[in-house]
């Protein structure tokens, strides 16, 4: 599919407003194209191709409202589009909380999108699980993973004035190595939007490593123990903190901000006073569009700094409500790392656990943000600044807030999601104490 | 299922409901309730199988998918959001050169689908290039011209809008008026109009419904700076409206009171909601768990979700495999411990069964996603692992020739593949309540309700939780209990499994947005099971101090 150029979405969106008789208007534009290709017991699986193209019309009467989408973009199925959504307002029950579109906005410059992701073609992505089964093959074991790249083209126009475009390229891999005796197994990702910045053969190498070096692992007591997370493996913890930090949850007392007596914890000190958690969509390792789907700005927003939280997101409405700026859901995280790299962690460790990725991550009480899970693809034991051994999966209850405050070191950051948190991040590894296993688990 | 692929209709971060978002947005059904006339299809089904017959494919199927959803959100008292979505199109997928290939395209015209099939075509050969071991297809007969509906009684679809939302607004208000702070609803509709065509000789025309009506009650005590909630007692149902009916002989009252009420096949949500308010209230005041070991008296609605995770995903025979190695996980039960004929997965009391034909349930079908006629076959017998669920691509390696007919895509443009059917726990067959089976417990712990649960990637360790807790000491229930979660092994918990209750206490739980694969997919699934008791289970306690 061509890509959606600012004009052309420009064009399109002023054709809709121009049909539109609502008080107010609203048209957003979502256009993606892309690949992936799924591979396991080191042959390829799936491969293919999707692309999409969609045109949102949301026409306003008072507190009422009507949303619809199309994907067809002639000028008839544009006005027969615009002509429906403003039935369905008059027909929608009134909506208390329905805030009208924003005025014209200021968006930061991000660099986001790269044409080496753009015009990645099937061949790429074979070449990416040739690479990556052929050399576990070759160390006797058995791959499985999955690519998949594309780029996106955001646009939104209204009546009150505003007119925002931004696109974006991304790409993602993960791999699963498990060793062919079944007693080893490793997983890494890599994700970009800058191909360059991308090394899936890293990522292959680190997975086959993993695996060959879980092997055999032994069964330790659960407990307390010192340990170093991973990215891939803190940023699954992180992120259930940072999902709690809404303001109207804070505000109705159902939240861990929430404090005795009323009022909120923002400001306090929760955590080690070194964490810093923010946001920022221009940010060059971690770039995302510079506005949210209902046109607010992403600005560089601390949300913990000094061992307090700073900043709550909030929905349009209740900041209307409470009198507060309408900060948006963070759209990537930077937690500010250290200069150490794990191995150097682990050289500074006198015992120790190094997990290198976590798993299933639920949250068992919002009230504390407690949260288990499991650890996963790679556990070991660390004794003397060394890796002793292999050792068995363990089941962990922890809380976030806990966690960090317990935090004792900070190291290099990588660029992760997350297989539980789902949000691009920069994350370091760090080094936590008395971090709580409650079980093992004989899972390989 | 990756959080993003999620928008939250609950519209708080506590306790709040994340639904995937899939198909477009609509803004009415227009015509869609009457599906495309089936001489149509199958005209437009024969383009395609002949399409890909003519470029080389050895075998094709085809569905023609409409896909329609309706949210109804409800915060408080006021009806927040009304969300239609439909989707329409068709996925083809053929075998050519030994190696599957799959196209989709919403261009459902003739020239759309011939098109589609020759790119499906194409990409099975030029994937055939990294082909090491040939597709086998069990054989399936051709079943003709049939057609599959779920014996709903009143469609959903056709309920207004404004007598779903004051269901949702009557829930609402009981909640509150019964000490509630904050109420958060929702009433989730789906409606599959599937089209399946192969070139075995198959046109089967199925119309599925389900339901899910649900909500969280939340309750603050601003002086501590605590809140608990409570979650619906519902399931989500392959049902019609008569859901959401009031019929008595479907509740079930727990042991004398306790005040708890679950449901079979009609739900109160009116009742639930006030029943939940009190008890989230009740929370607050309730004593901590001292964490040991415990025996368990399970509720049809917790021990669903642990039947769901500890036995319906690891006798997934593709995780078994190693096809979900990097995503879901795989599987502790290896295809080696199921030729022993003599694999202890519980003990004698625990049959577990994959029933797709099973009355109400999510996953029940008339035939899967690749024409095969649905049945009933068991996974566990008397204890022993007996077989897995199979498609008919996987079902040759486990020496049989039948596909179990568990074959599903969530939508038209993503292929299908296996999928979990409804996996439940046999009743027992002597005569058992609930109230007898606790009357025999010295030191327990009865669980209601689902919520936190966690299972490591080959299925042996887990953690669950529950809605509400009472403690059982010599045989008596003896007050409510907080801060409980159950952690155990899945070998272990099955095998201490002593007691279930008879079939006058099977109930249906389920999942509504079960995901599996990259890119993911969901799907809906039942699991039956009636109150069982599990002995010597270690329980934890899950309070914190920040």
């Amino acid at each position: 599919m061509a890509a959606l150029t600012s004009q052309e979405a420009r064009a399109i969106m002023e054709k809709a407003l121009h049909f539109s008789k609502a008080e107010a208007c609203e048209v957003n534009i979502n256009a993606n194209a892309g690949g992936n290709i799924r591979f396991a017991r080191n042959t390829v699986n799936t491969a293919g191709a999707t692309e999409d193209k969609q045109l949102v019309v949301q026409s306003f009467f008072g507190q009422r409202s009507g949303t619809v989408t199309l994907n067809e973009f002639d000028d008839a199925a544009i006005e027969r589009g615009v002509r429906r959504s403003e039935e369905l307002a008059h027909l929608a029950p009134e909506d208390e909380e329905l805030v009208h579109p924003l005025g014209p906005q200021h968006y930061v410059d991000s660099p986001a999108f790269f044409d080496n992701v753009a015009n990645i073609a099937p061949d790429y992505r074979t070449q990416v699980a040739a690479n990556s089964i052929t050399p576990a093959k070759a160390k006797d074991c058995t791959a499985a993973g999955f690519l998949q790249d594309g780029s996106q083209w955001q646009a939104m126009q209204n009546t009150a004035g505003l007119f925002a475009y931004s696109r974006q390229t991304g790409a993602n891999f993960s791999i699963t190595v498990r060793t062919n005796d079944g007693t080893g197994s490793g997983y890494a990702t890599r994700e970009c939007n800058d191909l360059s910045k991308f090394d899936v053969e890293a990522a292959s190498r680190i997975a086959i490593e993993k695996a060959a070096a879980s092997r055999n692992a032994r069964a330790i007591e659960p407990g307390k123990y010192t340990v170093i997370l991973e990215p891939e493996a803190g940023i699954n913890l992180l992120a259930n903190l940072i999902f709690n930090l809404d303001t109207r949850a804070a505000d109705e007392g159902r939240s861990f901000l929430a404090k005795a007596g009323g009022g909120t914890k923002k400001g306090e000190k929760l955590v080690d006073e070194r964490v810093h958690v923010w946001s920022d969509p221009a940010h060059p390792d971690v770039p995302t569009s510079p506005w949210q789907g209902d046109g607010r700005a992403y600005e560089k927003t601390d949300w913990v700094a000094g061992g307090a939280v700073q900043n709550t997101y909030v929905s349009r409405f209740w900041a209307q409500k409470k009198g507060i700026k309408a900060t948006p859901f963070p759209p990537n995280l930077i937690m500010d790392g250290g200069t150490a790299s794990t191995e150097e962690l682990i050289r500074d460790t006198a015992k120790g656990v190094l997990v290198t990725r976590t798993w299933y991550i639920r949250s068992v009480d919002p009230q504390t943000v407690l949260v288990t899970g499991l650890t996963r693809d790679g556990t070991f034991y660390i004794e003397n600044g060394q890796i002793k051994y292999a050792i068995k999966n363990f089941r962990f209850n922890e809380s976030p807030i806990i966690m960090l405050n317990n935090l004792d070191a900070i190291g290099k950051q990588q660029r992760v999601s997350g297989s539980d948190a789902g949000i691009t991040t920069l994350m370091p590894v760090l080094r936590i104490r008395d971090f709580n296993f409650t079980s093992l688990s004989d899972a390989v | 299922m990756e959080r993003r692929d999620f928008i939250n209709l609950g519209g708080a971060t506590v306790g709040a409901l994340w639904v995937p978002v899939w198909g477009r947005r609509v803004d009415g059904f227009w015509g869609s309730l009457t599906p495309v006339p089936v001489a149509d299809k199958k005209a437009l089904a024969d383009v395609a199988l002949n399409a890909a017959r003519q470029k080389g494919a050895t075998y094709a199927d085809i569905r023609i998918g409409r896909y329609l959803n309706q949210f109804i959100s409800a915060r408080d008292t006021k009806v927040q959001n009304v969300t239609n979505t439909e989707s329409y199109g068709c996925g083809i997928r053929v075998i050519a050169s030994g190696t599957w290939g799959f196209a989709s395209t919403n261009d459902v015209t003739p020239d759309g689908v011939a098109r589609a099939a020759s790119q499906a075509v194409a990409i099975a050969k030029a994937n055939s290039r990294l082909q090491t071991e040939p597709v086998q297809l069990a054989a399936e007969p051709g079943h003709g011209e049939v057609t599959w509906k779920t014996p709903i009684k009143k469609n959903a679809f056709e309920v207004p809008i404004s007598e779903k939302a004051d269901v949702l607004l009557a829930a609402s208000n009981a909640a509150l008026q019964n000490g509630a702070n904050f109420v958060n609803s929702l009433l989730f509709l789906v409606n599959e109009q599937k089209y399946f065509a192969s070139t075995d000789g198959s046109y089967i025309d199925q119309d599925i419904h389900r339901i899910w009506p649900t909500f969280v009650v939340t309750s603050v005590n601003t002086q501590t700076g605590k809140f608990e909630t409570r979650n619906a007692l519902s399931a989500p149902r392959g049902m019609g409206y008569e859901y959401m009916d009031i019929v008595a002989a479907e509740k079930f009252a727990g042991p004398a009171g306790l005040g708890t009420i679950t449901y079979r096949d009609a739900y109160d949500m009116v009742e639930d909601a006030k029943l939940a308010a009190i008890q989230a209230k009740a929370k607050h005041t309730a004593k901590s768990v001292e964490a040991g070991k415990y025996d368990l008296v399970l509720d049809p609605s917790n021990l669903w979700l642990t039947t769901h995770e500890s036995v319906g995903h690891p006798l997934e025979l593709d995780r078994v495999l190693g096809y979900e190695a990097n995503y879901a996980g795989t599987s502790f039960a290896t295809l080696d411990k199921w030729r022993t004929h003599s694999f202890n997965y519980g003990s004698p009391q625990v049959t577990l069964f994959a029933d797709k034909t099973q009355s109400g349930a999510l996953g029940t079908v008339g035939y899967d996603d690749e024409g095969v006629k649905c049945k009933r076959w068991d996974l566990v017998k008397n204890g022993i692992l007996v077989n897995y669920q199979a498609i008919r691509d996987q079902v040759h390696v486990i020496g049989q020739t039948a596909s179990h007919g568990c074959c599903y895509a969530d939508s038209w443009s993503d292929v299908q593949f296996q999928r979990m059917p409804n996996v439940s726990l046999e009743p027992g067959t002597k005569q058992l309540t609930p109230e007898q089976l606790i009357g025999a417990v010295d030191k327990g712990i009865y669980i209601v309700g689902d919520s936190s649960y966690s299972i490591d990637q080959q299925r042996y360790n887990f953690q669950f939780s529950g809605q509400l807790f009472f403690e059982i000491q010599g045989g008596k229930i003896v007050g409510p209990l907080r801060d409980v979660a159950y952690q155990s092994n899945t070998q272990e918990f099955w095998n201490s499994c002593v007691a279930i209750c008879d079939q006058r206490d099977y109930r249906l739980g389920g999942s509504f947005f079960d995901g599996k694969g990259q890119p993911g997919q969901i799907s809906a699934v039942s699991h039956g099971t009636a109150t069982s008791q599990f002995n010597g289970v270690n329980v934890i306690n899950t309070a914190r101090k920040l």
